[in-house]
């Protein structure tokens, strides 16, 4: 063949870079309420192009508009707005407590806060998440105490994990809040057995997956949707885009594919995509896929499409790869002042208000920090015991693990 | 008491699981309907229902993960990899997550599973049908890792495995799947049934994780094995005429530290064998585990006798498996040191 040229290996790359203008143009915004909500039982085949859409309900004056609209009463909207500011004021105070070395970590979730906060609300007491380190907003949104996860950063003598974990890696089966792992996937196939399990049972109880789009590059993503396709578990597979994987932009993840809830057809999964920066949008979609797993109708997956704002955790510096502004010109906004606008247009809120809330809401997580500071931060204080390091690595401490606590002198 | 083969005796381990407790489910690659390809799960899908016993897709970290979600939820899984070969796709969804589990979240969640694997050579298995990737796991604080060498102890340590509160790594030598094995690979094989430790209670009945046993007694040098190379050790014994004490590890990790520093500490010298390569095998383990408890009784180097350090090789089976010979030969010059 004469005419065959040499290859030439494709690598993708984000269109801005640092000191280019940011620019957002090629992602394709419906208008708020164009996307039609089908019925829980609709034929998979029927809503392929729901993968390809984004479902919107708050438009650009702060109306619910649409078929997904109506979700939530007055007093559910009021408490996410607080769920979100919430999870603001907890980042911006653990973040600074970072800086200031109570901790050695942190990750913020800044304009994520939709997302895991509404989410957590579709929710009912038993189900389970198997989180990410990114979705703390279930615990804020469930009423986990904040002391405790200011317990579990600071690794004091309170902390519920004893110091074992790096910080943010939280547990509590209480609230339905599966242990974090550093290694990113792994939670997405266990969402899925926990959710045969519910299943084998007959039980009535269902779980969700959550992933960012830089991990849907692990095989344990398509071990997860294999399995929840064979076995139609009632699991709900979120996928978080914040367009970002640390400096990797998203579509070295997502490759040639036109998005990633696409990536759930080829498994016959009913895909959606999602303004994940709309609080309304993000409620209905989850509680749309809840109801499809409870009614034993089987797996969504659920991509919600939004911007990490802030760093991608303490040891990261975002100006090294991206532009500065881009997180201005995302079009999606800002979750929290979109639904503080939408209160408003409601007559449910005003900026007054919103004020007033926010200084209580501080309070709130400043009176959580002091109490948190009376069992100790990283380097001062009370610490969890030497002899916790060995307790629990199995039910019974075997003899091997004894000798060495003894050699340790505790 | 009836006699039963390793398969058989494993087979009967989940029956006698199951039927005990509805909350052992066993999954895996051919492991519902068919019944898997070494026949260990036979039976089970019709006797408990495709949702207690079921196929799987071809995915051991689906597998392994989908068992760990399970055991969250307060299932105890008892899940199969084909081979132990193909257990590598798995071993992060082990490593990081089954055997971190409980300790991670200070016992909010825990992970009772076990993961069963037919394991070692001697079957002309070639590179990837073969493997011995015990030290794999031996390594990783939170695993259990149990090696049966009989359907007795298979079985009774099978139960007391998917009865552990703590993930286990089930290695079972496919080799002694239907006979004992020696390594004498000329001479005919017996069947399980011409073979005391083919009796099996019918019942349920546990041998304990963590406890080695004496399968022979003697008093000129300890041989430490498990697996296959029970038998190979016990071959090498009567070949030499050296009386050697063979110790069974069964399990390797918690291992029985208080057995065999008492059978180096009488007899004063030491031989490690297993199939595995000889590199950072168990074996560098365990000679180091006697080195320190029984330096003052040795009165000869440890020596091991493993599998070479090559890829596990297909027409020169029996110049890599440590047979008879070579672990007699390893026996005599540890006599002669």
């Amino acid at each position: 063949m004469p005419d065959v040229q040499p290859l030439q290996l494709h690598v993708p790359e984000p269109e801005v870079r640092p000191g280019d203008q940011p620019d957002f143009s090629n992602v394709k915004i419906p208008q708020a309420g164009s996307v039609e909500r089908p019925p829980v039982d609709v034929d998979p085949k029927e809503i392929r192009d729901l993968a390809y859409s984004i479902i919107r309900v708050l438009n650009r004056k702060g109306e619910a508009v649409g078929s997904w609209a109506g979700s939530l009463s007055d007093e559910a909207l009021r408490d996410g707005l607080k769920d979100m500011m919430t999870l603001r004021a907890f980042d911006a105070r653990m973040q600074t407590a970072q800086r200031q070395g109570k901790t050695s970590f942190y990750m913020q979730h800044m304009g994520e806060e939709a997302v895991s906060c509404a989410f957590r609300k579709a929710m009912e007491p038993g189900d389970m998440n198997f989180p990410t380190y990114r979705q703390a907003g279930l615990l804020i949104a469930g009423g986990y105490p904040m002391v405790e996860m200011m317990n579990q950063i600071y690794s004091n003598e309170a902390d519920p994990l004893k110091g074992r974990q790096l910080p943010i890696m939280y547990s509590s089966k209480e609230h339905g809040f599966f242990s974090i792992s550093g290694n990113l996937g792994t939670q997405f196939i266990q969402a899925v057995g926990w959710a045969m399990a519910s299943a084998i049972k007959n039980d009535t109880k269902i779980a969700a997956g959550w992933i960012g789009d830089g991990s849907t590059a692990e095989s344990d993503f398509h071990a997860a949707l294999v399995f929840a396709s064979t076995y139609r578990a009632p699991v709900v597979l979120n996928i978080v885009n914040n367009q970002w994987a640390i400096s990797t932009f998203q579509g070295i993840a997502r490759g040639g594919s036109g998005t990633f809830a696409a990536r759930g057809l080829g498994f016959g999964i009913p895909s959606l995509r999602v303004d994940g920066n709309d609080y309304l949008a993000v409620h209905a979609v989850a509680k749309w896929a809840a109801e499809r797993a409870r009614r034993n109708l089987g797996p969504t997956l659920i991509e919600y499409v939004t911007y990490r704002v802030g760093a991608h955790s303490t040891s990261d510096d975002p100006s090294a790869y991206r532009a500065k502004t881009e997180s201005d010109a995302w079009p999606l906004g800002d979750p929290v002042i979109r639904l503080k606008n939408h209160l408003i247009v409601k007559g449910l809120w005003s900026d007054d208000r919103h004020k007033q809330a926010e200084a209580e809401v501080l309070d709130g997580v400043i009176q959580a920090q002091k109490e948190a500071e009376k069992h100790g931060t990283l380097h001062s204080g009370g610490k969890p015991s030497t002899r916790d390091m060995f307790e629990g690595v199995y039910e019974t401490m075997p003899p091997h693990l004894r000798r060495q606590r003894q050699e340790a002198g505790v | 008491m009836p006699r039963m083969t390793m398969i058989e005796a494993i087979r009967s381990a989940m029956d006698v699981s199951m039927g005990r407790d509805d909350d052992v489910v066993v999954f895996g690659e051919d492991v519902g309907y068919f019944g898997g390809v070494f026949r260990c799960t036979a039976g089970l899908q019709q006797k408990y229902g495709k949702t207690r016993c079921f196929d799987a897709p071809i995915s051991e970290l689906g597998i392994v993960g989908a068992a760990i979600g399970m055991a969250a939820y307060g299932l105890k899984p008892c899940v199969e990899v084909q081979f132990a070969d193909y257990v590598y796709p798995a071993y992060d969804q082990i490593v990081s997550e089954a055997a971190r589990i409980r300790y991670r979240s200070n016992g909010g969640f825990t992970c009772p599973i076990v993961v069963r694997m037919p394991t070692g050579g001697g079957i002309f298995g070639g590179q990837t049908h073969s493997q011995s990737p015990e030290a794999l796991f031996t390594h990783v604080s939170g695993l259990k890792v149990v090696v049966p060498s009989n359907p007795h102890d298979a079985k009774g340590l099978l139960i007391a495995a998917i009865e552990d509160p703590d993930p286990v790594i089930f290695l079972e030598p496919k080799r002694l799947y239907n006979g004992p094995f020696d390594g004498h690979h000329d001479k005919p094989v017996t069947p399980w049934s011409k073979h005391p430790l083919g009796e099996v209670p019918d019942g349920h009945y546990t041998v304990p994780l963590g406890k080695a046993e004496l399968r022979r007694e003697g008093s000129a040098l300890t041989v430490l094995a498990y697996g296959t190379m029970t038998f190979v050790a016990e071959a090498a014994a009567a070949d030499t005429g050296i009386d050697a004490e063979i110790i069974d590890l069964k399990t390797l990790l918690p291992l029985d530290l208080d057995t065999i520093t008492a059978s180096v500490k009488k007899t004063g010298r030491c031989v490690v064998v297993h199939e595995a390569t000889l590199t950072s095998g168990f074996g560098a383990e365990l000679a180091a585990l006697v080195q320190k408890h029984c330096f003052y009784s040795l009165e000869a180097p440890i020596t091991r006798v493993t599998g070479w350090d090559t890829p596990y090789p297909h027409a020169q089976e029996w110049d890599y498996f440590p047979g008879p010979a070579r672990v007699g030969r390893a026996l005599r010059e540890t006599m002669e040191a």
